[in-house]
């Protein structure tokens, strides 16, 4: 009996400790959200509302009359969207070897390329820079999506899915007179289907998030994107938050609405990696 | 590439190779991984090169570099604000990490647990790391707003007056660790629960027959055998707190009173503020030096790299 009653308080102990962190994960999407409907009036007053009394599309309409919203936006589906493209693509293409063939330097080579996971972006940003700059790069989406078409983290993701497969499939294949890129285009890629949508969905975030570059490359407020956009609202001196707030949440909307459509390729690609996302 | 480059095993006559290791299956590994290769080397083995060749220069940018030797390095160390920004990133690195190895621990045994809706929670926490930074960075400025922010009209309902948070340079510092906290916590206790789910069940069901208290099964079973989650969750913290860039940028932008230059903006205003590219450079490679000595410890203990980002 006091078992029970002690397991049961324990549960109940244990809901109030999740109900608890889902407030605080959620109390900033919350403010932020109820901010972007808010009137002024009822921003800067001393009440707490977290809904709001006449909800608004104002800050919206002003957001996207007054700054350049859309085409930042716009800029930051062509660079995730052509990153994503080109990341799922080469990833493939260099992974396969790796996996699935022997030849000499392949596990050296492998290293290197993983080793470069190591150093940090600070390191290599100012040639980087110059390079981008030598190529009249500056402010283009080439500059912006060149150098950022390859990752580590792709070659590896891609390597270790093409390893679980089976590889009497490709001998199959090979006997039936495929070439060794028919094998991989015909046969692998079309198995790669889990894999890819994993690795396409974490550059995809990631590149949308991206600031660093972005902020080094680009330079005209027509090629900004919308992390770029949002990071210079606030150098304005007297800071709009209803329409700040608008603009952060259009720029939120479209990673959380593919992380809650696709939860289960995060989950795979953490299992997948244990590396950062 | 056209397929028919690509010769298959067939077709190859074992004659015309002499080498026995330069066959068709090394020809295509090659040529498959050659953009790659060169890929790796225009834009990480040159500018690593390049940038290692640049912090021995003193350059502008507008005339060409020239040569001062350890001059960089050597002024380093007499640099009050890259001292200043060292020691300010080393605080907040070792305040986050603190935190996150305590947190998301704790998150991750709460959300390992055999709970209602259990998946629905875990989603939620993990959240934040699809938010950018960025868009986390202005919506917690706007959150510790002293006026009119969610943080100081709570206190000033409990009666309190809170404090002005990011412009007082003595706790603008700390209200970065709590942003950057809330941000990781979540994605830290999935790797923590990845870690648990691997412990097997048998050892503690063993404890159990045995009878001993869930608090001994935490102390003797599941942290000694998470010893290595923990390390690979402490050292990646370490290596990404080294590196925050964005959301001091966005929410303190080094201030008040340089209170909160960390690292990585203190190299980031001394090339792109200051043009000095050899002196960015030598700061570049110190930071290199810690993040690679760092990753060396963890390789040993593991043998396994981590991503630097």
């Amino acid at each position: 009996m006091t078992h029970e009653t002690r397991e049961r308080s324990l549960r109940v102990l244990l809901y109030a400790l999740l109900v608890a962190c889902t407030a605080l994960t959620l109390l900033p999407y919350v403010w932020m959200l109820s901010s972007s409907f808010k009137e002024n009036i009822e921003i800067f007053s001393a009440r707490i509302d977290l809904v709001p009394d006449k909800p608004t599309f104002d800050n919206y309409v002003v957001a996207i009359e007054k700054h350049p919203v859309i085409r930042a936006i716009l800029n930051s589906i062509i660079m995730a969207g052509v990153e994503t493209l080109a990341v799922v693509v080469t990833s493939v293409f260099t992974a396969y070897p790796f996996a699935r063939l022997r030849f000499p330097g392949r596990d050296v080579l492998f290293l290197l390329i993983l080793g470069t996971m190591m150093i940090p972006s600070q390191v290599t940003m100012i040639p980087a820079f110059i390079l981008i700059k030598s190529l009249g790069w500056i402010d283009t989406y080439q500059g912006l999506i060149v150098p950022r078409v390859m990752t580590p983290l792709g070659i590896f993701l891609m390597r270790q899915f093409l390893q679980t497969l089976p590889r009497e499939l490709e001998e199959a294949a090979r006997i039936d007179g495929c070439s060794r890129l028919q094998t991989l285009t015909r046969v692998l890629v079309p198995l790669c289907g889990p894999a890819v949508a994993t690795l396409a969905i974490f550059t995809f975030t990631a590149s949308w998030n991206e600031f660093f570059w972005p902020l080094i490359v680009i330079q005209s407020t027509e090629m900004w994107t919308i992390q770029l956009l949002i990071a210079s609202m606030k150098q304005a001196e007297v800071v709009d938050w209803g329409v700040v707030m608008a603009v952060v949440t259009m720029s939120v909307v479209p990673t959380v609405a593919i992380y809650v459509m696709l939860q289960r390729y995060f989950v795979k690609g953490i299992a997948m990696s244990g590396l950062k996302g | 590439m056209r397929p028919d480059l690509l010769t298959s095993a067939g077709r190859t006559s074992k004659s015309a190779l002499p080498a026995r290791w330069w066959n068709e299956e090394t020809r295509f590994a090659w040529l498959a991984i050659l953009p790659a290769l060169l890929f790796f080397s225009l834009f990480v083995g040159y500018p690593v090169g390049y940038s290692f060749y640049l912090s021995f220069h003193e350059w502008n940018m507008m005339s060409p570099p020239y040569w001062v030797g350890l001059e960089n390095y050597t002024s380093l160390l007499d640099d009050e604000g890259f001292r200043r920004s060292l020691y300010q990133t080393a605080i907040f690195t070792a305040g986050i990490t603190a935190c996150i190895v305590v947190f998301s621990l704790a998150m991750a045994l709460l959300i390992d647990q055999k709970l209602r809706w259990i998946k629905m929670y875990r989603a939620i926490f993990y959240l934040p790391a699809v938010t950018s930074l960025v868009a986390i960075g202005i919506v917690w400025v706007w959150i510790f707003d002293p006026q009119y922010g969610l943080i100081n009209q709570i206190l000033r309902v409990m009666g309190f007056e809170g404090p002005i948070w990011l412009a007082d340079p003595s706790i603008a510092l700390f209200a970065l660790i709590m942003t950057a906290a809330w941000r990781n916590i979540g994605y830290f206790a999935t790797i923590f629960l990845a870690g648990l789910q691997g412990i097997d069940t048998t050892y503690y069901e063993a404890a159990r027959i045995d009878g001993a208290s869930a608090w001994a099964c935490f102390w003797r079973i599941t942290l000694p055998l998470l010893k290595p989650t923990i390390l690979f969750v402490a050292v990646m913290s370490v290596i990404l707190s080294f590196q925050v860039f964005a959301l001091v940028y966005v929410m303190t932008a080094g201030g008040p009173a340089n209170a909160t230059s960390v690292l990585v903006f203190y190299l980031y205003q001394q090339a792109f503020t200051y043009f000095r590219m050899g002196y960015a450079s030598a700061i570049g490679f110190v930071l290199f030096v810690i993040i690679f000595a760092i990753t060396l410890l963890q390789f040993k203990a593991f043998g396994k790299p981590v991503q630097a980002g």
